[in-house]
């Protein structure tokens, strides 16, 4: 039993996820209340330069071929082993296709407690978690003996959690890693003859409140008139009434733009995470506690079915005249 | 093939959600449940594995609001087996409902289940991966997209920024649902209403569930606001007026 805090490293082809650093920040923070140094743990192969920039006090390094890129099974048992034998305070993982894929396991495999959607962690040392779609904060002790604990961003920078001074690393003997179910057959690149939304300086989002396929036209007229594309939120596209090339959030494109507009779009975490640094947000809702209220710089409460045709006829107006 | 798909209900985002007085969990006197969307996903996942492949799908839930509706909607689509767990949900968490589902899927031996990769009201992690360990099955979620290969499935997983990884997983296994292949089917009334006279809902109780593993709440709170968006208020033609001269001033026009 130790007060250490253990962030698990996401990467994936060579490139260490943003959550990780989030992550290592918030861990940094949480080290002050708990006590205990931070260890990233860093699984893969020949993936040691991947230490270089993290925050953290240590590096505890596992090498196999079978973690040379993620799958669930290969890094559940390297895990099993590890969090076994130093039983530290916490373990962060990212609440992301990586992490969430894996602390499950974890938690009934190990009889350790979880919290999920954790964005901080309170002076004292309690996490708070955002649930119901943002709307929805929980506070609370971090479970013991050892928390296994989800994150989501925007909770800590990103910078905070990189370092120009490498950290130590030591090499952990992985375990043996046989007869695995999950492997990874290959990556697909994303689609990339569609327009690229993360190259335009005007996105007109649609959310769930475009209610049918046929009302993405209103929008599409209006990012015309604006010069600008058409993106979405998940449901949207969930509902194949657009492609995924334009998916705005978590599991889409990372985007920002001179102007978001996003209409009918609640403002759910998973699609702030895609959107949020936009220079403006403008948010037209019919939900007055929508969360997209709280990042956009202007909003109003009505029905973008409403507005969006009379917008695109004064927006035409205003640059013919 | 044999599919079976646990689901869960959560509160409907639409509706105001409010905290009861306790101050450590939801007011549920006005709360409106609905199913998760991503298990409404992984139902239609399952239908259309089904549909190709063969086989039978067994849809499992607890109790709640709307269960009974959203069993014969699902049986109307073209699953086969509808089954409803009663007892005392109502400080149920995922580990324990995770439980109640790994003893029942025990005695089913599906050889493929599915189950939304989350829901939006976990706090102990999502009901897949529990499960999945209580099984001793391998757990793979984000998917979206699903083919069967024999003794083993490939599933499309989904990381942030577009990629996607074909992933193969050795049957039996667990997968979460991000999307189905297509949106989840549209069924007419009538047609659950014909269903209702002929499927049938096999109960069963369940004992007290076990929630270990959980986690305990100290303080729910809706979340402060830093700085809301400055409104624009007026009717619609208003609105337009307002956002055009805002569009102006940002030198888009």
């Amino acid at each position: 039993m130790s007060q250490d805090i253990f962030v698990i490293i996401e990467h994936l082809r060579g490139q260490v996820s943003e959550i990780s650093y989030v992550m290592l920040a918030g861990a940094r923070q949480l080290s002050k209340s708990t006590g205990g140094n931070v260890s990233a743990v860093l699984l893969g192969q020949n993936a040691q330069g991947l230490a270089n920039n993290l925050a953290a006090d240590k590096v505890l390094y596992l090498d196999h071929p079978a973690l040379a890129e993620f799958t669930s099974n290969a890094y559940e048992l390297a895990l099993v082993g590890l969090i076994k034998e130093n039983s530290p305070r916490v373990v962060l993982l990212g609440h992301s296709s990586i992490g969430m894929d894996v602390v499950g396991g974890l938690s009934i495999n190990l009889g350790l407690p979880m919290v999920s959607s954790c964005r901080s962690f309170t002076a004292d040392g309690k996490y708070i978690s955002q649930i119901c779609g943002g709307k929805i904060m929980v506070e609370g002790e971090l479970p013991g003996p050892t928390a296994l604990v989800t994150m989501v961003p925007g909770g800590y920078k990103a910078e905070l959690g990189q370092s120009a001074q490498a950290p130590a690393l030591t090499s952990i003997p992985a375990p043996a890693l046989d007869n695995l179910r999950v492997s990874l057959s290959k990556y697909i690149e994303p689609d990339t003859s569609d327009v690229d939304i993360t190259k335009e300086p005007i996105l007109v989002a649609v959310g769930r409140g475009i209610q049918n396929k046929d009302n993405i036209e209103l929008a599409d007229e209006l990012a015309k008139a604006l010069s600008g594309a058409v993106c979405a939120s998940r449901p949207v596209v969930d509902q194949g009434w657009m492609p995924t090339t334009r998916l705005v959030g978590k599991s889409g494109k990372q985007v920002k733009p001179k102007i978001y507009l996003a209409l009918g779009i609640s403002g759910a975490p998973e699609h702030m995470e895609g959107m949020g640094e936009s220079d403006t947000i403008i948010a037209i809702n019919t939900d007055p506690n929508a969360p997209i209220f709280n990042v956009a710089k202007y909003g109003a409460v009505v029905d973008l079915l409403d507005l969006t045709p009379i917008l695109t006829e004064k927006i035409k107006q205003a640059k013919g005249g | 093939m044999k599919i079976a798909v646990p689901v869960k209900f959560v509160p409907d985002l639409v509706e105001e959600l409010n905290i009861d007085p306790s101050g450590t969990a939801l007011d549920t006197a006005w709360l409106r449940l609905i199913i998760n969307e991503f298990d409404d996903h992984a139902v239609e996942q399952a239908i259309l594995l089904k549909e190709k492949e063969g086989g039978q799908v067994t849809v499992i839930t607890i109790e709640s609001e709307g269960a009974d509706d959203f069993l014969f909607a699902a049986a109307a689509k073209g699953t086969d087996q509808l089954i409803k767990l009663t007892g005392d949900f109502s400080h149920a968490n995922n580990h324990g409902l995770a439980r109640v589902y790994a003893d029942i899927l025990k005695e089913l031996q599906p050889d493929l289940i599915l189950t939304g990769v989350q829901a939006h009201n976990d706090l102990d992690g999502s009901v897949g991966p529990l499960l999945a360990e209580q099984l001793g099955l391998p757990y793979v979620g984000y998917v979206a997209g699903v083919s069967v290969m024999g003794d083993k499935v490939i599933a499309r997983k989904e990381y942030s920024g577009g990629l996607v990884a074909e992933i193969e997983i050795k049957l039996p296994a667990v997968l979460g649902i991000q999307a189905s292949e297509q949106p989840p089917r549209y069924i007419a009334y009538s047609k659950i209403r014909q269903v209702m006279g002929t499927a049938k809902i096999e109960e069963k109780t369940v004992a007290a569930l076990d929630l270990s593993g959980g986690t305990t709440v100290s303080r729910m709170f809706q979340p402060e606001v830093a700085q809301r968006a400055t409104m624009l208020e007026g009717g619609t033609d208003e609105v337009a007026d307002k956002l055009v001269s805002i569009f102006k001033e940002l030198g888009t026009l």
